[in-house]
């Protein structure tokens, strides 16, 4: 049940480029990153495009399908019909390298910049002890694999670059609350989320969310969570005054 | 020298600096990234949510606008039923009976609607809410009107500084909100006593479903969950608020159906009442 799909494909780099039309075959069971593969075994063997697993797992192969931003590798042909044109362009908050392949360091210079697992002074590493209860919130961020789907979609940073220097991105906001939520941690985090990375950019619309290919509830679980945090610091005076009286930090 | 060691080896990585008092276009089209042109290449109908937003909470808020200024129809005497837009009423201008809790306020003059003090609780409590925000910002605002969709907005700051930092209150109106709910909660039962002893009508039923929808709502909020036990460290220390926060966050995984529903809920609670009030249709009584 082979058919002639109609592909767009962008192919440029950072001077300029367009838009290129295919006529490419589609197999039965077959995902995007197969008929770009497929591409570049026939047609354009340059097509430059990052991937590595195909299993969704590695994070390599970020790429926007129709608009949307998609794992190539997990995104289904069967979810279009044969009548319908797929467009593939590289992830559009990043700048390009080439063809389908863009340059991800903003995310590598946010991740350093999120101060490290402060465990408390004495304990050594192999000497931690906590209860299940208390890491299990915090698990679910970690299934992240680094795709930056939502730092792509997020449109603090999409739709303005001179945002990316006071804004880590959803993602690491994401790390930073994990560290927060951790029971072992013991810096504060919730002054350093809002002043130094950025929080209050964020405007709870959700698209980070939408497009995690691992399902995790980021601004629920994450972004949300944090923001209360960050008001019991700093906007609430209740909650101040209530940890001023009873001296419970920690709780 | 950074104070962070470089990764494998690697040279640490640096932002490409931007030069930020540069005129910037609306969209993603900055220099480095690809040269796309498209605002967004998405093919779906991604403006329909948008829209129905827009159309649900115009009407919500043109309804509610024409109707606190009203000062009519909001009690139905004889079944004892008080629409929750106007609970409770507290001015000597009320109908008489429908002002359970006293009325404290003098006649108010005309241009200030009898509910002046509890709706400004109500719409700041919907107002700064967790999902009404994503909903207006990107239907009524734009920033972003959908997902990959290019906002037309060329600077943006979120909600770092005055007047949106305001949102940051939102635990205080679910407090105060929270207040008046257990007065609307107090009015659905009083609606199964009127004067003439026990009875039971279509609209103590939708008062009473309304009610419950609103608790849904209520209680489904970020800040209710963050309050029960979002704001702990240690699960562990505390079993009863960690019950009750993992209570709170199955609703509030619920919590955009509960905003809807319970919205809509409020507009046919009232109209029932304003229309049974006006004599438009009389209350379907199944007891008394
Ligand atoms: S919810 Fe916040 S972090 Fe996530 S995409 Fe929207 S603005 Fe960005
Ligand atoms: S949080 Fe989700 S979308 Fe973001 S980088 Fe991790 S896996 Fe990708
Ligand atoms: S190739 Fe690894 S996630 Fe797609
Ligand atoms: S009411 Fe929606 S988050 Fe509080």
């Amino acid at each position: 049940m082979s058919y002639a799909a109609h592909f767009r494909v962008w192919r440029g780099d950072a001077g300029g480029g367009e838009l290129q039309d295919f006529s490419v075959e589609v197999n039965e069971g077959e995902v995007v990153l197969d008929i770009i593969h497929r591409l570049q075994a026939t047609q354009a063997g340059d097509l430059a495009v990052r991937w590595n697993c195909k299993a969704g797992k590695c994070g390599s192969c970020s790429a926007e399908i129709n608009g949307r931003p998609r794992l190539l590798c997990m995104t289904r042909m069967s979810t279009f019909t044969e009548a319908d044109t797929i467009t593939v362009t590289p992830l559009r908050a990043f700048p390009v390298i080439r063809d389908l392949v863009t340059d991800v360091s903003f995310n590598y210079v946010k991740a350093r910049e999120i101060p490290a697992f402060a465990p408390p002074k004495g304990v050594a590493a192999g000497d931690y002890r906590m209860e299940q209860i208390d890491v299990e919130r915090s698990q679910e961020f970690r299934k992240c694999i680094e795709c930056f789907l939502c730092q792509n979609v997020c449109h603090v940073v999409r739709d303005h670059e001179d945002n990316k220097d006071s804004f880590a991105g959803p993602r690491y906001l994401m790390r930073i609350a994990e560290l927060d939520m951790h029971p072992l941690d013991e810096m504060d985090r919730t002054k350093q989320a809002q002043d130094e990375h950025g929080l209050g950019y964020c405007n709870i619309t959700k698209c980070c969310t939408e497009v995690c290919p691992e399902h995790i509830k980021i601004t629920d679980n994450a972004l949300i969570p944090m923001k209360e945090r960050v008001v019991d610091r700093k906007f609430d005076p209740l909650v101040w005054l209530g940890s001023r009286i009873r001296r419970r930090e920690n709780v | 020298m950074s104070s962070t060691p470089p990764l494998r080896g690697d040279s640490a990585p640096t932002l490409p600096s931007v030069d930020a008092s540069a005129p910037q276009r609306a969209g993603t089209d900055f220099p480095g990234r690809a040269r796309i042109g498209e605002r967004t290449l998405r093919t779906d109908r991604w403006w329909l949510q948008p829209l129905v937003t827009v159309t649900v909470l115009g009407i919500f808020i043109l309804y509610t606008g024409v109707r606190i200024f009203m000062r009519d129809y909001y009690w139905v005497e004889e079944y004892s039923y008080l629409t929750p837009l106007f609970s409770p009423c507290l001015s000597d201008s009320c109908a008489p009976g429908s002002s359970h809790l006293g009325t404290p306020l003098p006649e108010l003059p005309f241009f200030i609607p009898l509910p002046f003090l509890i709706f400004p609780i109500l719409a700041g409590f919907r107002a700064t809410c967790y999902y009404y925000r994503k909903a207006y910002y990107r239907s009524f605002w734009l920033s972003p009107p959908a997902c990959a969709v290019a906002e037309p907005h060329t600077r943006y700051s979120g909600e770092t500084r005055f007047p949106l930092l305001v949102q940051n209150a939102h635990r205080y109106f679910f407090f105060a909100a929270s207040l008046l709910l257990l007065i609307n909660t107090y009015d659905a039962i009083l609606a199964f006593f009127p004067d003439t002893g026990f009875g039971i009508g279509l609209g103590s039923l939708i008062l009473v479903a309304n009610v419950a929808l609103l608790w849904g709502y209520s209680l489904s909020c970020h800040s209710c969950r963050h309050i029960t036990g979002g704001r702990l460290k240690h699960f562990s220390k505390h079993p009863l608020r960690y019950k009750a926060w993992t209570i709170i966050s199955k609703l509030n995984a619920r919590h955009m159906q509960f905003a809807w529903i319970s919205l809509v809920s409020v507009m046919v609670t009232d109209l029932y009442i304003l229309a049974v009030s006006a004599g438009w249709i009389s209350d379907l009584r199944i007891v008394g």
